[in-house]
């Protein structure tokens, strides 16, 4: 028997992996797709509680956010493109002509 | 449905004028392009006379409770198209967006101000989100519009990394908000709050992680490291829009939140839901993002960073009104929002008009400003209102929002917190002053003299330093204005 629990700790645990590889990872990629993780395990806790509450609210907002969260990567990765072409690498690390 | 739509009227223009200059592009040839600044002025001109007329509805409701009209968000739009039509005037004839394609730039800037008035006026958390996002996205293409430039695109990379990040925290936040309280609106979730018993932990993260999104978009800390580089980095009348617009609409998704989902109206008022310590959260964020803008604006070279250091240090003022939790404190940041409109917005035209002839955004290009010709010496006059308007130094509009900010916080009794605000204020006025000290006791370093801007920039700055003096003195007609308002 698989219960609410059992998904949020599943989702607690994606949730953890996407942080863990923001805070971890330099690639500016890598760090895209956990922000992806995060999304999707807010997803999945959302589908989780819908089902508990027995509303239609947490499954609709589901597909918004899959939807943002596609929008978001084509804004990003074009950005990524510009900083590329710019600078010749996508390390978070050694894109630093900001900075004071 | 069909009454919806009058609450939805000056939204709709602000589609409407998107959707024009979009289809537009595709019939206008590369000569014409000065059309689109004046059409998108002209919508959101219209879009502010809809709202004067829709200002005597009574509160309400709309669109299957995804979205509320009351006036505050009638005030808060109001602010964005005031914030849009200066951010259009200061954008059209500036030289650094010269080789950026108008058609865009200004057809982006529109859609921003239409997600911002979405924002304010959201009342369902799918709306919160969408419309934060929308912000967002438009926020990182405008950021990085200089093509071939490296400080916009890397500061855009930085905009959309650390936005990603927050709006995904944001979103587990919600749904962790939603699991425990079963409502996605405002207002259902304080219904659910004050009627049921809810884990402390959980609502206590669920507010945090929701706080990122919000934090995130005032420039609060732990949410504000992108803050200086996107504004060293996006184009200069691009980042005073940024400074004021964007930061505008989270204020005033935050005042929705914490009035509508965790607080609730008893006899005395309104009062904070007691099961989190809501203001020692907020007192703490408040006095972090206030001290750390404050200090480490003192040891900027760039203007543009000092400016964004300076806009985290306000960002936190506003949030110390949010700890009184009271209608004083309501009134109190729609009030300074306004004013801080005007002195911000002005601030970066004065950095605009100098830098675009001297050709630096460091802080030594004021050095001996006033000293460069009649034109410089006027525009080292109006500089000097700016920057004792963001002290908050009477006979200054500045002075009065900083009066109402910490009005509502000594009325609700937490006096430590207001005076480690003014002390903050005292530490402002060292890097604000030596702005004005350079201008007038230092040489200029060459004998360029400053030639007299655009009319339309020119007169734009003169109007908003004589709208600082002016609300300095008489504000008792906005004061009463924005009193008046009543959220939800």
């Amino acid at each position: 028997m698989i219960l609410l629990s059992h998904y949020i700790v599943v989702s607690a645990i994606l949730f953890s992996i996407g942080v863990i590889g923001v805070l971890c990872r330099r690639n500016a990629l890598v760090i895209f797709m956990s922000v992806e993780i995060m999304l999707n395990a807010a997803n999945l806790a959302f589908i989780a509680f819908a089902r508990e509450h027995g509303g239609m609210e947490g499954q609709t907002i589901a597909f918004f956010v899959m939807a943002l969260a596609a929008a978001e990567v084509a804004v990003g990765l074009g950005i990524i493109m510009a900083v590329f072409k710019k600078q010749g690498t996508i390390d978070l690390a050694k894109i630093n002509f900001l900075k004071g | 449905m069909k009454q919806d739509l009058i609450y939805f009227l000056p939204e709709l223009i602000v589609s409407i004028t998107v959707l024009f200059l979009f289809l537009l592009d595709c019939f206008i040839g590369k000569r014409s392009r000065r059309i689109f600044p004046v059409i998108a002025f002209i919508g959101i001109a219209a879009m502010m006379l809809a709202n004067k007329s829709s200002s005597p509805l009574p509160s309400a409701r709309f669109f299957s409770d995804m979205m509320v009209f009351d006036h505050v968000s009638v005030l808060f739009k109001y602010i964005f198209g005031l914030a849009g039509l200066i951010a259009i005037v200061i954008a059209n004839g500036s030289h650094e967006l010269e080789k950026v394609d108008k058609a865009n730039y200004f057809t982006l800037l529109t859609a921003l101000v239409l997600g911002m008035m979405l924002l304010a006026n959201a009342h369902h958390f799918l709306m919160i989100y969408l419309s934060l996002e929308m912000v967002s996205l438009l926020s990182y293409i405008l950021t990085g519009s200089l093509q071939g430039s490296r400080r916009s695109s890397e500061a855009s990379l930085k905009y959309v990394i650390y936005g990603g990040v927050a709006s995904g925290i944001m979103a587990y936040g919600i749904s962790i908000l939603y699991g425990l309280t079963g409502s996605m609106t405002l207002t259902g979730v304080a219904e659910f709050l004050r009627m049921n018993a809810v884990s402390k932990t959980a609502l206590y993260t669920s507010v945090l992680m929701i706080m990122a999104g919000f934090g995130f978009k005032v420039a609060s800390v732990p949410f504000h490291m992108w803050c200086p580089d996107v504004y060293e980095g996006a184009p200069t009348p691009f980042t005073a829009f940024l400074s004021v617009g964007p930061k505008a609409a989270g204020f005033a998704v935050l005042l929705r939140f914490f009035f509508g989902a965790l607080s609730q109206t008893t006899t005395s008022g309104i009062e904070p839901i007691k099961i989190i310590g809501l203001p020692a959260l907020l007192g703490g964020l408040s006095i972090a993002t206030m001290t750390l803008g404050n200090l480490a604006a003192l040891q900027q070279k760039s203007m543009k960073r000092l400016l964004a250091y300076s806009s985290i240090a306000h960002a936190g003022y506003m949030l110390l009104a949010l700890v009184a939790l009271n209608a004083e404190a309501v009134t109190g940041v729609i009030f300074y929002l306004s004013v801080y409109l005007l002195m911000n917005l002005g601030a970066f035209l004065v950095l605009i008009i100098v830098g675009d002839q001297l050709g630096s955004e460091d802080i030594s290009v004021f050095q001996g400003l006033s000293k460069r010709g009649p034109f410089a010496a006027l525009l080292s006059i109006v500089m000097t209102v700016f920057m004792f308007s963001l002290t908050g130094i009477p006979p200054m509009a500045g002075f009065i929002g900083k009066f109402y900010l910490f009005g509502s916080v000594i009325k609700s009794g937490h006096y430590t917190l207001a005076v480690i605000g003014m002390l903050n204020s005292v530490v402002s006025l060292y890097y604000y002053i030596r702005v004005v000290k350079i201008m007038y006791f230092d040489e200029p370093v060459d004998g360029r003299n400053l030639t007299t801007p655009m009319v339309s920039h020119a007169s734009t700055v003169f109007a908003l330093a004589l709208l600082t003096i002016y609300l300095g003195l008489f504000w008792n007609g906005l004061a009463n204005i924005v009193g008046q308002a009543k959220l939800f």
